[in-house]
């Protein structure tokens, strides 16, 4: 009984540990390769735009027009995917081809926030609004799949 | 579940130490995965060629042109398809008079005076990397060491130390006895009793004080001992003023900064582990070594758009990025090291399940800035020579060069290498907003940084159009899922590059990936 205790604090220190690392942290430096050794992994927008200028104009640009090279970035400017509020997540929560998985990376709010911004701008007007909630209920499924 | 397994394997290889000696040891510890962190094991054998076979490799990084160089010994006809207008892939360095281009159209100038250059990709090789050290020596190409960890080089956190950077040598120091001072007070309060024998206790006692350089009260103080770790305020000297003056050791608090220990591990990994080393004159002299033993193999500029196989051959179709040709390529066996951002829209004839492999495996994205400084400061003025400065900001760190120490004239420091999300934000920015923003950033461990700065580049690696991303982002469960059809021999083709191994983003994992993919084609070549 004590024996077991004991286990099961270290275990729960280890991962209190890896949750506090984030992407760029030490312990995953081998797992990632040698991309960054350490640094910040998080981003601190508070608004939809402030997390595209952000994060995904990065990739998708400033006007949400993509590119192309050997292959192609994505346009987000008036894409009929993004109709879909679950493909929107479930690309931005898990990553695709040259995307990666910005679950670590973004707040469950910061995700909503910018979900519903590029939904509704870029020439994109859908309708229904993505909710914190329904961020953190979509990775959690996706989780225990 | 590791702590449980701990005891049971180090009884294990202490009774086969007792019983056989050291080397019966090591091979033990070889086969259980300890002391051996490459699997490298000697180049590919692949005896019984098939006169004539032929192979076609896409991509002309690292894993291609060594797929190409042990097959064309092998005595395969090989031809190499590559995008770019350079053979090398990740394996890249930038010097003055070279152009960046970016997706957006933006194109950066470099201006490094002659002899400088940034290595916007891989820069540094691990010792146990011994296929990249393999193929360098096969090939002579110099190597210098790198210069990992630098105790004299800077820790800054915005959340400690009052913002303001601390050397390695300080903040090591004050961690380390900070711990062992409260380890020693738990354990002399009993708190750790029901843990460890009233032997261990003395002895854990007696490593704490000397570890952690207490005092006789077994207190972490400022005197001349501490102060031989951490650095003096005066140091010791000759003649009348010899006498050093000890330094002030720093509170808990400021300690635990995560930053510290961050960066304290981060030396841990066995991949950042010294010695490391560096080729002389930049990283893509292993590239253009591989290249010249394949002279007249690579067919650069060349966009492959569609890869198909049947019974009998693979068909590559091909666009020439210069003249708009479109060609094919035949041949009996495809190696494909085309990164998964660009292969995942290329039309592939191969299974569901591998196509759903390259379809899942998500890119993560880096940014490096190099900068060039009309002076070395940092060796002039703060004895810095090599090695790293960690910070909390967004460039995450600032890196010494390695190579020409004490020369006058200008020399280039890595002015950011970030990761994660702030890899994104530098590459959203113009190329001037990124420089601008590591020089703000920079200035934070240099003051002269300003007034020293000549001229800058910055590789974002989502906005290079031949890539798009910077390296593979492996999950436990995406592997589970995936990495076993990734690698598997399709009918005629395999797939290889840093994506289809366990390693991430190193030279050796392209190497080792290429020498484990050709090796099953050849057997499957060979069974043919």
């Amino acid at each position: 009984m004590r024996q077991a205790g004991r286990w099961h604090g270290r275990l729960a220190i280890a991962a209190g540990v890896l949750s506090l690392c984030g992407a760029g942290a030490p312990t995953l430096a081998q797992s990632l390769g040698d991309t960054s050794s350490v640094g910040p992994s998080t981003a601190r927008s508070t608004t939809g735009e402030q997390t595209y200028r952000d994060i995904c104009q990065a990739c998708h640009m400033a006007h949400a027009e993509g590119g192309v090279g050997a292959g192609r970035v994505p346009a987000l400017a008036g894409d009929p995917h993004l109709s879909d509020p679950d493909f929107v997540l479930a690309r931005v929560l898990h990553g695709q081809g040259g995307m990666p998985a910005f679950a670590d990376m973004l707040s469950a709010e910061q995700i909503a926030g910018v979900t519903n911004y590029v939904r509704t701008h870029f020439g994109n007007a859908y309708t229904g609004t993505i909710t914190a909630g329904d961020v953190r209920r979509r990775s959690t499924d996706a989780a225990s799949d | 579940m590791i702590e449980f397994e701990t005891p049971s394997r180090r009884a294990l290889l202490t009774a086969i130490g007792k019983a056989g000696g050291t080397l019966a040891l090591y091979q033990a510890m070889t086969a259980l995965g300890h002391a051996a962190p490459t699997q490298f094991s000697g180049p590919p054998k692949l005896a019984g060629a098939k006169p004539g076979a032929s192979v076609i490799i896409l991509g002309s990084g690292l894993a291609g042109m060594a797929a190409a160089y042990e097959m064309s010994k092998a005595g395969y006809k090989v031809t190499i398809l590559e995008y770019q207008d350079r053979p090398g892939g990740r394996n890249y360095s930038v010097r003055g008079g070279d152009v960046i281009k970016e997706t957006s159209g933006t194109v950066q100038h470099v201006r490094f005076a002659p002899g400088n250059y940034l290595n916007p990709g891989p820069w540094r090789i691990p010792y146990h990397h011994q296929a990249l050290l393999h193929y360098c020596q096969e090939f002579g190409v110099a190597l210098e060491p790198f210069v990992q960890i630098n105790h004299a080089g800077y820790i800054h956190s915005a959340d400690a130390y009052g913002g303001k950077p601390q050397r390695f040598a300080e903040v090591s120091t004050d961690f380390k006895g900070h711990v062992a001072e409260l380890l020693a007070k738990a354990v002399n309060k009993n708190a750790l009793d029901d843990t460890i024998t009233k032997e261990d206790k003395d002895k854990l006692l007696e490593a704490m004080r000397g570890w952690g350089v207490l005092d006789k009260n077994m207190a972490y103080t400022s005197n001349l001992r501490t102060s031989a770790q951490r650095g003096f305020d005066r140091p010791p000297g000759g003649g009348v003023n010899g006498a050093p003056t000890p330094s002030e050791v720093a509170g808990l608090t400021d300690v635990l900064d995560p930053r510290v220990w961050q960066t304290l591990g981060l030396y841990l990994n066995t991949t950042m582990q010294t010695t490391m080393f560096q080729p002389v004159g930049g990283i893509d002299m292993i590239g253009k070594a591989f290249a010249k033993k394949l002279a007249g193999k690579i067919r650069l500029n060349s966009k492959v758009t569609k890869i198909a196989q049947d019974d009998a051959s693979v068909t590559v179709d091909y666009e020439d990025v210069v003249t708009g040709k479109k060609a094919q390529a035949k041949a009996d066996f495809c190696v494909c090291t085309i990164p998964l951002p660009i292969l995942s829209q290329i039309e592939v004839q191969v299974s569901n399940a591998k196509q759903a492999a390259i379809n899942s495996l998500p890119y993560q994205s880096s940014c490096k800035i190099g900068l060039e400084m009309k002076r070395r400061f940092w060796e002039q003025d703060e004895q810095i020579y090599g090695g790293h400065s960690f910070t909390t900001q967004s460039i995450s760190q600032l890196s010494y060069p390695s190579t020409g120490f004490f020369k006058p004239g200008p020399a280039v420091v890595l002015g950011a290498y970030a990761g994660g999300a702030a890899a994104y934000q530098f590459a959203g920015m113009t190329p001037e907003e990124r420089i601008e923003t590591a020089l703000n950033q920079g200035s934070v461990f240099h003051k002269q940084y300003r007034e020293e700065f000549s001229n800058g580049v910055a590789v974002a690696w989502s906005r290079l159009p031949w890539i798009t991303a910077c390296a593979s982002s492996w999950t436990d469960d995406l592997r589970k899922t995936h990495y076993q059809d990734l690698v598997s021999v399709d009918g005629r083709v395999v797939l290889a590059g840093e994506h289809c191994s366990y390693i991430g983003a190193w030279m050796e994992a392209a190497l080792l990936s290429s020498i484990d993919a050709i090796s099953r084609l050849h057997q499957r070549a060979v069974a043919a």
